[in-house]
């Protein structure tokens, strides 16, 4: 058997092939990146995935349509609300049902708790890569707020398994309204707080600017989605384009940046915490009362028939192709994973740049191996 | 016992137990002190399990890299593997030789000096000796026959070789002010002029802290062990009390660099504003504080603002420190050199 491509070794190579990965402190995860070297300059890189390959999809086929829903908790298991709106709004479109108002303001507040926890590990991480080490407790301290809710409305904290098909499983908890409020009103103080840190940081800048530039009509062509498209200063966000759930019916801007280099990324995603705080308020000033469960079918079996529905998940967009034969189980779910097509693009940000800003772009778009490798 | 081996074996002796012992103990501490401010500055504990409030978490540090397997790489070179924590630790240590923590004072008609020797030559003594420990980064880093160490110890040769210089000359201001080599004259030039060089030697000082936060590879310049990017940079390999050295060395190097700049620019161990306030330290109700004690105090300070660098400042890329280097530093301090010099032969300098 041949080794795969990625594996071969780089042909009459006078400069040095270092392995980053995949036990390696700043790849997120476990991707492996197979990088050649010209002293510190990068010639080419080769993302080496699927250490962390569960056969998800296939996973799906065996089970009933709410029974997949805690398998997308553990794609991106920094986001697992969004991954959980994501799968149950492709069957509900397949099957026609329309969720209940208060199920979809409930969806939008998880939802957006669930980017801006996303977003702050990705601060910190990210930060932390670069090497400031503080901004990581001052995210998380954030972060654990965050999870507090969750773990208030649904018991769990990081797979949350918190949405079903035709609506939610649980209303919010006594009082739960009034905390998520606190929590929201306090948060733009706090991101204030962490662009002190860094957005005008001359060390900051000096790593970030310039760095693993992609230009929008590239951005396009690899199929960025997310904040590293926003980035490049494409005005893309699904919840505009396509809006699900009620994001019709919220005010909010799309952020974009305008070079599309990795200071752009870092402000567009700061920005975009604001702007989920914003959606927040909204939903829990406009939460509307009633069920919070449609009327379906015990056993969930939609028609006959395919269909392709995607949400803006923290990472990008995140879309599920679920394929029906009428019975209980998906015949096919596969997904649409927004890491894993943001990690395409990473040879071509990072070739002719220097190994730290490897790291840099690694942490810039904001990976989970959880998702790519599924 | 005759007077020649009291004076030269016996006593020297005695001295070097005594600063080994309290060096290394003070790079112990250094460790829990950097843990402890760092966890505050994060909104976190810090160390507190083993000991009263942690305090013997160091002591246990060092226990367990003592019993640690001491790896060594199979296709490792291994002399020169060996060599390497020797090389950087012996240079580090060494340089308190010349280190004076405080003045000669009578204890029962005989006159104590705190430090070991005090040579005419004691800044460049500190500088050859300081630079040696070089090797013993590069060295290592290639003997591991580790890709990310070799990049490790290349990445610190070239910043080690290249901070050097700008710390050099700003250490030469000093020189030009004190008109000595010897760190003991420099800090009486001090007393006797009435200020503490880092006045008249502003630029020098921040010129020659900044390089010497470059040469102890500490953030932001900690690239040579950049651990997002090298895992661990050089010393990635090595475990145990070899790994325990170079961690030694490093928080070692690292009160060195705060006690020549309490030494050169801060006055060593004269209280502040020496003659100003004569009458005020002479007072009986702070006369008993004793030289070293402000000493430490001023080392002290140096090491927490170390750490607060950590705790502020992501880290520099190599060709951006590289370019800091080259393009800012060398140009500012021979600039600045000639300006003191002048200074020096115009109005005489702080005398």
């Amino acid at each position: 058997m041949s080794e795969p491509e990625a594996l071969k070794p780089f042909p009459d190579s006078e400069e040095m092939e270092i392995s980053f990965g995949p036990q390696h402190p700043a790849t997120h995860g476990v991707l492996r990146v197979i990088v050649k070297l010209d002293g510190e300059r990068i010639v080419d890189a080769k993302p080496v995935i699927g250490y962390l390959h569960r056969g998800t999809e296939k996973i799906f086929e065996r089970e009933t349509y709410n029974g997949t829903i805690p398998h997308t908790d553990r794609m991106d298991y920094t986001a697992a609300a969004t991954n959980n709106q994501g799968l149950v709004g492709a069957v509900e479109k397949l099957m026609g049902v329309t969720v209940p108002p208060r199920a979809a303001y409930i969806r939008m507040i998880l939802a957006e708790l669930q980017r801006i926890a996303s977003h702050t590990i990705w601060l910190g991480t990210h930060a932390l890569d670069i090497g400031a080490q503080s901004p990581f407790f001052y995210t998380f301290e954030e972060r654990e707020k965050i999870l507090d809710l969750f773990e208030e409305y649904c018991g769990a904290r990081l797979t949350l398994n918190a949405m079903r098909v035709g609506g939610q499983p649980y209303d919010l908890p006594e009082g739960w309204t009034g905390r998520c409020r606190t929590f929201v009103d306090q948060l733009p103080a706090r991101v204030a707080e962490w662009e002190r840190l860094l957005t005008a940081n001359r060390i900051w800048k000096l790593r970030t600017v310039g760095v693993g530039v992609i230009s929008a009509a590239d951005a396009i062509e690899w199929g960025l989605t997310g904040p590293p498209l926003r980035g490049s200063g494409v005005k893309w966000d699904v919840r505009k384009v396509f809006p699900y759930d009620r994001y019709d019916e919220v005010a909010f801007e799309i952020p974009t940046g305008a070079g599309g280099d990795t200071y752009d990324r870092y402000l567009v995603r700061m920005e975009e915490m604001r702007q989920s705080v914003r959606i927040v308020q909204q939903c829990l000033a406009k939460l509307p009362d009633g069920p919070v469960m449609a009327k379906v079918p015990k056993v969930i079996k939609p028609p006959k028939g395919d269909v392709y529905f995607s949400v803006e998940g923290p990472k990008g967009e995140l879309g599920y192709y679920v394929v029906s034969d009428g019975g209980t189980n998906p015949y096919r779910l596969h997904v649409r994973p927004a890491c894993f097509i943001n990690l395409q693009a990473l040879p071509e940000m990072v070739r002719g740049q220097l190994v730290a800003d490897l790291i840099a772009v690694i942490g810039t778009l904001d990976i989970v191996l959880g998702e790519i490798d599924r | 016992m005759p007077a020649p081996l009291m004076t030269y074996l016996v006593i020297p002796l005695v001295k070097i137990v005594v600063i080994l012992a309290v060096v290394i103990l003070l790079a112990a501490y250094m460790s829990y002190f950097e843990r402890k401010v760092l966890a505050y500055m994060q909104i976190r504990i810090g160390p507190n399990r083993v000991g009263p409030r942690g305090w013997l978490q160091p002591i246990a540090d060092a226990l367990k890299l003592l019993v640690k397997e001491d790896i060594v790489p199979s296709r490792a070179e291994k002399l020169v593997y060996f060599l390497g924590p020797v090389l950087v630790v012996v240079p580090a240590l060494l340089v308190f030789s010349v280190i004076p923590f405080g003045p000669a004072f009578k204890v029962a008609g005989h006159v104590v000096t705190p430090y070991l020797t005090d040579v005419n030559i004691g800044i460049l003594f500190i500088l050859a000796v300081s630079s040696i420990g070089v090797y013993g980064v590069i060295l290592g880093g290639w003997a591991s026959n580790n890709k990310y160490s070799m990049m490790g110890g290349l990445r610190s040769a070239a910043q080690l070789v290249s901070y050097e210089v700008p710390m050099g000359l700003s250490v030469v201001t000093v020189l030009l002010m004190a008109n000595s080599l010897s760190l003991v004259k420099i800090v009486e030039a001090q007393q006797r002029s009435g200020v503490w060089y880092v006045f008249p030697g502003f630029i020098a000082f921040f010129i020659y802290f900044v390089c010497g936060v470059a040469e102890t590879n500490r953030n932001p310049f900690d690239l040579p062990e950049a651990e997002s990017e090298l895992v661990a940079g050089f010393h990635t390999e090595y475990s145990g009390m070899k790994f325990a050295f170079y961690f030694l060395a490093e928080y070692a190097n690292m009160v060195v660099i705060s006690s020549i700049a309490t030494v050169l620019f801060l006055g060593g161990w004269l209280p502040p504003f020496p003659n100003a306030l004569a009458a005020l330290w002479a007072s009986p109700a702070l006369a008993w504080i004793p030289p070293v004690a402000w000493f430490v105090l001023k080392m002290a300070a140096f090491l927490f603002v170390y750490i607060w660098f950590r705790g502020t400042f992501p880290r520099y890329r190599f060709d951006q420190l590289m370019a800091l280097g080259w393009k800012v530093f060398i140009p500012v301090s021979l600039v600045n050199l000639m300006a003191v010099g002048l200074g020096v032969l115009l109005i005489g300098g702080p005398r």
